[in-house]
């Protein structure tokens, strides 16, 4: 599909409709909440661990399904999830780790970042631009990593 | 009912809800779910010569508007649907953070912590600038962040997903164990 036809207002609502979704999901089981990301860390609570868990568990079955039955996307395109490619593996645990680090210390992770800001906690928004510092930083360091 | 959904959501009720996006994503637009791509293409959008973000962003779009929808998701669960009370972390959570120096529980965030009053002070520093630039450091070396390697990643049986999703466990017990007594 061409990107003009694929960025229409039409066509775009529907992903706008579900980010409100989710942002109000995030907020109502405080998954954006640096007091919930500290009790996950210190396994002091089931709470996230539920979510996550659950969250794995219904998008794991959901997406068998899709695959099993070879469902097509709304616009009759096949389905393609890309798998991951292992190469070294460093990047997975390294790269994971530095971001466990960042997870942490800020208490959010990309998406809750944006939900903090729509609930008035809007210093995240520093966090935002230090977080795409990060991620241009890596694209410029890219071809230096090992991967 | 406003009563039921303006009190936190349980676990069982707010995992399931945040899982079926995944699928809703890939039967509307055979879309992947991956909140941090975000971050590479609004890099992508600033004009760089940097190869990493050579490509055509407008692809992105749709999880760009996905994003401002979070902005505003955020908005309406706090103004509309918030709930006045403390988060109800657990008592050893509580008891630990105090030891910490964390005095104000009130609001999704310690305020103390993270406000812009904070922000030029160490801790402040190193809370919201250094750890929003491992985010996005991390998430965009690892291929992911948590939507990308712990949901969806996870969701379709990928190890690499699995050895990201470890590494951020590894991180974060790091941070919380060893960081955060020295720098709160």
């Amino acid at each position: 599909m061409k990107t003009n036809q694929q960025n229409s207002f039409g066509r775009l609502l529907p992903y706008l409709l579900i980010g409100v979704y989710f942002g109000i999901v995030f907020t109502k089981s405080e998954v954006i909440s640096w007091f919930r990301i500290q009790e996950m860390f210190r396994f002091q609570s089931f709470h996230m661990y539920g979510i996550i868990g659950s969250a794995v568990v219904v998008a794991m079955i959901s997406v068998q399904v899709i695959k099993r039955f070879k469902l097509k996307d709304m616009d009759g395109d096949d389905i393609v999830i890309p798998p991951k490619e292992m190469g070294s593996g460093t990047r997975y645990w390294l790269g994971g780790t530095i971001f466990g680090l960042g997870w942490a210390l800020t208490g959010a992770c990309p998406g809750p970042m944006f939900a903090l800001v729509g609930n008035g906690v809007t210093v995240m928004l520093v966090t935002i631009l230090a977080a795409l510092a990060g991620t241009f930083t890596y694209g410029v360091l890219r071809p230096k990593l090992p991967h | 009912m406003i009563e039921f959904i303006s009190q936190p959501w349980p676990w069982y009720v707010a995992g399931p809800l945040i899982g079926i996006v995944v699928p809703a994503l890939f039967l509307l637009g055979g879309k992947q779910f991956g909140i941090s791509e975000n971050l590479r293409h609004v890099c992508a959008i600033i004009p760089n010569k940097v190869a990493f973000f050579q490509y055509n962003w407008k692809n992105g779009l749709w999880n760009m508007t996905l994003i401002l929808g979070v902005v505003i998701g955020g908005w309406i669960g706090f103004t509309l649907l918030g709930n006045p009370d403390p988060v109800a972390i657990s008592d050893a959570t509580r008891a630990d953070l105090t030891a910490l120096g964390v005095t104000n529980f009130n609001g999704l965030v310690p305020s103390e912590l993270f406000s812009w009053d904070n922000l030029l002070s160490g801790p402040g520093i190193i809370l919201i600038v250094v750890g929003g630039f491992l985010v996005g450091f991390g998430s965009r070396y690892a291929g992911g962040c948590t939507s990308g390697h712990a949901i969806s990643g996870l969701a379709d049986l990928q190890l690499p997903s699995l050895i990201a999703v470890l590494g951020f466990f590894a991180g974060g017990l790091i941070a919380t164990f060893f960081l955060l007594p020295m720098i709160l």
